[in-house]
């Protein structure tokens, strides 16, 4: 029964994704233009010849490295900053008005002061997508702290665990997990988006020499040419990529992470 | 033996409202003996088993576990939460060692200790489960072991089976008295039922409706295990319906 289910859903999917290939080949062909849409089957090609090189593997290597820079920062300042804010309320009046002045711009307006700090490194590709992700993250640490119930806070005080200290990390943190693993997947997502705009201005690394490297970068590189199957290619690229990770962080947190819930909330 | 002098409480609203919830509240307790708190809602009794076990603090007066006045949570007393209180991240097992933990008790020591707990509750198949895989029933079982680890004199239950059926119910007082007899613990018990009361306590402590003063103290010395039914059970229920039922009348007028 459930396995039956199971095999529709994998054929509606199936069917739905092969139709919507038909239809873009279709439009493709009828228009007849590469440069306003290449059709399917040259998106396919210019991939397969991409994929037999090596610049793919670079592109994806640079934009995985300024992306983890990215997220690092992003989890290392965010869950701790979510944890003081949620926890104590002095810190939170606070700083709450700060973040609440900086979080509503726009994290591609931060580039060009990226780049006057860091230069046209992987350091300033890392900022702008630190500040597309470190607010999802703080807002949910905060609201899963703000959110643990007061009973298992009350039950680990009468347990012996008087402690700030002791009842952040043993009791509100495993708490807020669960809203933690959103926030970091929300980031993530908002990091991945980043990750275009921020090579947009040609930030390198020293890795692959002195060439430009980047899933984004490639983008423009390919539209300034008008190889727009390129340009498409770039684009699956990148979101089979987000769905990739995302899928894999899902994996982990249901598998490892969270595993004592009943129904995951990420 | 805990020696409660007069106690009050008040709360201030947000309105700028004050609630008095308890009144001068003079209670003596003696070791192992087995108290039951029953009263109209809102009479102030959680707040009593709270002051108590160090989770708020009174506006004046005294109260003393072993002539040590309670300044905090300690671990002299245990509290069983009316609701699921359990950390849903730790299985049963490390639920149970968690006080244990603090005090630094080295890994196989807890876990041996925590497993005679878990036994004494009938739960040790259950030793490696999650929370969310145990019936209600069985969470505060756990609750009770979680409790009792810690090795206290007084034990403070908040309606602890409130939210179980009523056949549960039952099986967990026999179970509760069981584990009464053998570690020979201090307990406080809030319940609403007459029939839980009559059934468990050595003393039931009747209270009035808010603001909350002690109304009654009466001595049941039925032996156990008692017959719920029996005409002596019977006479005791029948007094205490009478004499709570005029403090749920004042409640609600």
């Amino acid at each position: 029964m459930g396995q039956s289910l199971d095999i529709r859903r994998r054929i509606l999917e199936i069917t739905s994704v092969a139709s919507a290939i038909i239809i873009w080949e279709i439009i493709a062909r009828i228009i007849n233009k590469k440069i306003i849409l290449p059709s399917f089957l040259e998106v396919v090609t210019a991939f397969l010849e991409l994929a037999s090189g090596d610049e793919l593997y670079r592109d994806i290597i640079t934009s995985l490295n300024f992306f983890v820079i990215g997220m690092g920062a992003a989890i290392a300042v965010g869950i701790p900053l979510g944890i003081m804010m949620g926890w104590f309320k002095t810190f939170d009046k606070a700083v709450d008005p700060i973040i609440e002045v900086i979080r509503p711009i726009p994290p591609l307006a931060w580039i060009p002061f990226a780049i006057l700090w860091f230069g046209l490194t992987q350091y300033a590709a890392g900022f702008v997508i630190f500040v597309g992700a470190v607010f999802p993250i703080l807002v949910n640490t905060y609201t899963g702290f703000r959110n643990t119930p007061r009973v298992l806070v009350e039950s680990g005080k009468v347990l012996g665990c008087i402690k700030n200290r002791d009842l952040i990390f043993r009791i509100a943190l495993p708490a807020a997990l669960p809203a933690i693993a959103t926030g970091v997947r929300v980031g993530m997502g908002v990091g991945w988006m980043c990750v275009v705009a921020a090579e947009m201005f040609g930030v390198r690394t020293e890795m692959f020499g002195l060439s430009t490297y980047g899933i984004g970068w490639k983008i423009w590189h390919w539209n300034s040419l008008h190889h727009m199957d390129m340009v498409l290619t770039y684009m699956l690229i990148l979101g089979l990529i987000a769905l990739v990770i995302d899928r894999l962080f899902r994996y982990i947190v249901q598998e490892w992470w969270l595993k004592w819930q009943t129904g995951v909330v990420v | 033996m805990l020696s409660i002098k007069n106690l009050n409480k008040t709360y201030h609203t947000e309105e700028g409202d004050e609630v008095v919830a308890l009144l001068d509240i003079n209670l003596d307790v003696a070791d192992k003996e087995f108290v039951c708190f029953i009263g109209p809602s809102g009479c102030g009794k959680t707040t009593l088993l709270r002051i108590t076990a160090g989770l708020e603090k009174p506006d004046s007066g005294t109260l003393t576990v072993n002539n040590e006045p309670i300044t905090g949570p300690g671990p002299d007393r245990g509290m069983v939460f009316q609701e699921y209180s359990l950390f849903p991240w730790r299985t049963v097992l490390k639920n149970i060692t968690f006080s244990l933990e603090l005090k630094k008790i080295p890994k196989s020591e807890r876990e041996k200790i925590a497993r005679d707990f878990l036994e004494l509750v009938g739960l040790s198949k259950f030793a490696d489960s999650y929370p969310h895989e145990l019936s209600g029933g069985m969470k505060q079982r756990v609750a009770i072991a979680r409790a009792l680890v810690n090795d206290p004199d007084v034990l403070l239950m908040d309606e602890p089976f409130g939210a179980v059926d009523a056949q549960t119910r039952n099986r967990l007082q026999h179970e509760l008295l069981n584990i009464w007899e053998k570690k020979k613990k201090t307990v406080l018990f809030i319940t609403h039922s007459v029939d839980e009361a009559v059934f468990l306590a050595d003393k039931v402590v009747v209270f009035t409706a808010r603001p909350g003063r002690v109304k009654e103290v009466i001595s049941i010395d039925l032996p156990r295990p008692r017959e719920r039914t029996s005409f002596e059970a019977n006479a005791v229920r029948e007094h205490l319906l009478a004499t709570l039922g005029a403090e749920i009348q004042a409640a609600i007028d």
